[in-house]
């Protein structure tokens, strides 16, 4: 396993597109590295520079102290599992777990060996002879894993590898990635546009946008404390409220005109009107189980900006009422209006 | 200039591997495409006529262009080319479009219909030219006795004889071996068409007539024009058909621009002269080749909608 | 609806039908005696005599001709196949700078008229010496079978994903092993589709063999068909009976490959 370093890493197109803004990020080894952001914001392009797959521009990457900027992917050792899991069609499935060793020339016994080894471990046994078409979503999943595994890389790269699952299934193999992970001690880099997995799955999360890295840090320190306001909206289920920061007085000590208030759904609670830090008319409930999620829309009349407030589920709470919301004043974001960074409280 | 910035060593290996894939290829087009091309050109301004060595090779600009110009035979070779080629290119397209939306319904014997469909296309064009000529030979050819019998000729044709009757074998022949390529093409194009398209067109309540005008021909037009480029431009170049079923004749009433160009060169052996024949019907090829290319590009990138 | 069903039966029938007429009358005339064959013809072949075909290959010879397409057209099919998928791979895959006008390149001396090319490729193969040579033919048909078999290539390996290609060099192949060991074998239909179309383009060439043979030697079955020449009038019988064993091979290999056939010229087509 080795450590992965990207120093000022850019990357243009011919056709004027930036894909990636000067990325620098250490990635340290035997971490599991959550790469995060919506569609188009230079995630992918970032793992497959990584992966060798695409040239940068300019910069740096290194693997283990080792420049492999100028190496084609085969040099690399590095194993990607793709988002289709580009498994070979044509080849069986011990014939797909082997490829890679086949390719650099490994000893046949040795071959043998780690191919059994890791079917085992993926429960692939039965399935050895079978080819790819005759797999069901699971195991496919499970062969891409374990042609990775078996090359036993310095780094693993996985590319939105669970978007074509259905979500039970997603589910579970988020738990066996985040065993595989312990149990291997692996250094992983890994890209998602789900902030859900990222958070579970990461010790560290990258949220990226528009090529540009907005907050590297451990899931929970993201959660409670963004670095700026497009971190804040995106991560968290569901997303956090945003509010003038002027609309309820006497919430931040420092001038609250040019700021925007953050706050998150789960940190608001519902109690009966005038007995809040204001008034709201609820407009939608939904039930869902173990909570009520509430969307109401702020001031007395109902004519303010639309919050969502997440509430116990015995709340008594009716559309078309007025409520009252109260803000935990621990977990209030600030942010300046314009830039977007984070304000001091 | 942003972006560039020079190529990594990745990139050109790449590149490096993949001239060197390439050439083969293009080396072999190019000597023999390329060159004579060029050569031909060159020829072109040249007298050069082989049946008259002695009076050498020497440099006549445009001479050769000029006579051509004043030629009535190639004026009328011109004519007989595009007439062809509007002709049948026309009538493949309106048969074969009929076909395809036959086809386009049909499930049952898909197999045999494409089987059958193919076999013209596949066989050597001279070949279908002979046996159309088989049919339309002299007097009792069996396009004469089933003309007569259902009575619409009361007196046998002698089809190749006449200037203008001699075209409707030749025609016959071209749109019996491509229109089934045509209408495969189209084929491929209509099942291309969500078949929600057409549900929604009928729930808001177009008939058939309409739906045909409004949903299938607009998305059937990158179609349409690629078998309508390809067509034409074969239908430009026609030789092999003509020469096996009437020769050109009688006389000269039935040959297009490429067998004059080939009498004039291979026959008359007058090399300059001939090479300005093809320099012109180069000319012409590359052209309609151009102008679909600028239409075809249009519509596939969806340009004007 | 029900009841407009019959015109596409009516249509495909009519199809078939007119297809397969032409052939059938003249397997039907390949089997007529001389004498009867412009006298009241009918579907059926009344005394069916063997007497054209027997003529074919024992006075005209027609192995000859038969021989010099097998070999024109499977070593124009070989070449092509080989040197053309290296060419495809390299445009459909590979980034390099020139790519786009290369391709159009290609395409566009598909679209040239042979006619142009006559004089000077019959110059230069005189001064060559390869007139009526094997040579003299399969090289002027590798130029222009080339950009077919080209663009029929391109469009096949684009349909296959790119991530295989990716997933193989990650897991240690350089390009050129990816592609032998990851594309080839899947695009062998796609390669086996594009030979048999590039074999019946070279079998069915005239022009060129025309232009470019002087006898029975090395003529090729459509030149040989095509000059037919009895000694008072146009020997109509051998002719079909030519006619007939010259579309034979073609027909069959058509009827066996029909699916991917169609699919090899439309998807290219098509999609452009």
């Amino acid at each position: 396993m080795a450590s992965v370093r990207l120093e000022g890493l850019r990357k243009t197109y011919p056709n004027g597109h930036v894909a990636a803004q000067g990325l620098d990020l250490e990635i340290v080894d035997g971490e599991f590295m959550v790469l995060v952001g919506p569609s188009g914001c230079g995630k992918s392009t970032a793992l497959r520079m990584i992966a060798g797959l695409e040239t940068p521009t300019g910069g740096r990457i290194l693997i283990g102290e080792r420049d492999v900027t100028a190496l084609p992917p085969q040099d690399r050792d590095i194993a990607m599992v793709f988002q289709t899991y580009a498994l070979y069609p044509h080849m069986t499935v011990r014939e797909n777990l082997a490829f890679g060793l086949r390719m650099r020339g490994t000893e046949k016994g040795e071959i043998e060996r780690r191919v059994g080894e890791a079917s085992r471990a993926l429960g692939l046994e039965p399935v050895l002879d079978r080819k790819p078409a005759q797999l069901s979503g699971g195991q496919r999943q499970r062969v891409a894993l374990g042609r990775a595994i078996v090359r036993d890389p310095k780094v693993f790269l996985f590319d939105e590898p669970l978007s074509n699952l259905d979500a039970k299934l997603r589910v579970e193999t988020r738990a066996e990635l985040a065993r595989l992970h312990r149990r291997l001690g692996a250094t992983i880099v890994y890209v998602t546009h789900d902030q859900e997995e990222a958070m579970t799955l990461g010790s560290r999360v990258a949220v990226m946008r528009d090529g540009f890295l907005q907050q590297v840090a451990p899931p929970m320190d993201m959660y409670r404390h963004p670095a700026n306001r497009f971190v804040a909206g995106f991560v968290g289920s569901p997303a956090m409220n945003f509010l003038p920061g002027d609309l309820i007085g006497g919430l931040r000590q420092g001038a609250a005109r040019d700021a925007v208030l953050g706050v998150r759904p789960h940190d608001m609670t519902l109690v009966s009107a005038s007995a809040g830090d204001i008034d709201a008319l609820v407009d939608v409930v939904e039930p869902r189980g173990s909570e009520l999620l509430v969307y109401l829309r702020l001031g007395p009349r109902g004519d303010g900006p639309e919050v969502k407030v997440v509430a116990p589920p015995e709340t008594s709470v009716e559309a078309e009422r007025v409520a009252g919301v109260k803000f935990d004043r621990e977990r209030l974001h600030w942010f300046d209006r314009d830039s977007g960074e984070r304000l001091s409280p | 200039m942003p972006g560039a910035e020079p190529i990594s060593g990745v990139e050109r290996q790449e590149a490096r591997i993949a001239w060197w894939l390439v050439l083969p290829a293009v080396l072999t087009i190019m000597l023999v495409a390329l060159f004579p091309l060029v050569w031909t050109v060159w020829e072109s301004l040249h007298l050069h006529d082989l049946r008259m060595p002695w009076l050498g090779r020497p440099f006549v600009g445009l001479g050769n262009y000029a006579d051509a110009l004043r030629e009535p035979r190639f004026w009328g070779a011109l004519g007989h080319t595009a007439f062809f080629a509007v002709a049948s290119v026309g009538l493949e397209l309106l048969v074969g479009l009929w076909f395809a939306l036959a086809l386009n319904r049909a499930f049952r014997g898909r197999g045999l219909v494409r089987a059958a469909v193919l076999v013209p296309w596949a066989i050597p064009t001279v070949v279908s030219a002979l046996l159309w000529r088989f049919m339309f030979e002299g007097q009792h050819g069996i396009a004469n006795a089933a003309l007569m019998q259902i009575g619409v000729v009361r007196e046998p044709v002698v089809w190749l004889i006449h200037p203008q009757l001699a075209w409707v074998p030749v025609i016959l022949a071209d749109v019996w071996k491509t229109t089934p390529f045509v209408a495969l093409l189209l084929l491929a194009g209509l099942q291309n068409i969500d078949a929600s398209l057409y549900e929604a067109a009928r729930i808001d309540g177009a008939s058939a007539r309409r739906q045909f005008r409004y949903v299938t021909l607009p998305l059937l037009q990158p179609a349409i024009l690629v078998a309508l480029i390809f067509r034409t431009l074969d239908a430009f170049r026609v030789f092999d058909l003509i020469y096996a079923l009437t020769g050109g004749g009688p006389g000269t009433s039935t040959e297009p621009i490429a067998l004059y160009t080939f009498n004039a060169l291979l026959q008359n052996l007058q090399f300059g002269y001939g090479s300005a024949l093809s320099v012109i019907v180069f000319l012409i090829t590359f052209s309609l080749a151009l102008l679909y290319i600028r239409f075809l590009g249009a519509e596939l990138t969806g340009a004007r909608r | 609806m029900n009841g407009r069903n019959w015109w596409p039966a009516v249509a495909l029938g009519v199809l078939v039908l007119a297809s397969a007429f032409p052939f059938y009358w003249a397997i039907v005339g390949s089997f007529t005696p001389e004498a009867r064959l412009f006298q009241n013809p009918s579907l059926f072949p009344t005394e069916p005599v063997l007497d054209h075909y027997r003529a074919l290959f024992t006075a005209r010879n027609f192995w000859l001709p038969i021989r010099n397409s097998l070999v024109v057209a499977g070593t124009t099919t070989a070449l092509c196949v080989i040197v053309g998928s290296l060419c495809a791979y390299a445009l459909a895959r590979l980034q390099f700078p020139g790519k786009v006008p290369l391709l159009g390149f290609i395409l566009a001396v598909g679209m040239f008229p042979q006619i142009s090319v006559v004089s000077p490729l019959y110059l230069l193969l005189r001064e060559l010496r390869l007139i009526n040579t094997y040579p003299g033919l399969v090289l002027p048909y590798l130029t222009f079978a080339m950009p077919l078999t080209v663009w029929l290539l391109v469009g096949f390996f684009r349909q296959l994903p790119g991530e295989l290609e990716e997933a193989a060099m990650v897991d240690g192949a350089g390009r050129l092993r990816a592609f032998w060991e990851v594309i080839v074998p899947l695009a062998l239909p796609g390669i086996a589709t594009t030979a048999i179309l590039t074999f019946v383009y070279s079998w069915n060439e005239f022009l060129f063999a025309l232009s470019f043979t002087l006898g029975p030697e090395r003529q090729t079955v459509p030149v040989a068909i095509a000059l037919f020449r009895g000694q008072y009038q146009i020997p109509w019988g051998q002719i079909l009976a030519a006619a007939v064993v010259a579309t034979a091979p073609v027909t069959l290999l058509v009827l066996a490959f029909q699916r991917r056939i169609v699919q090899g010229l439309t998807a290219g087509a098509v999609k452009g």
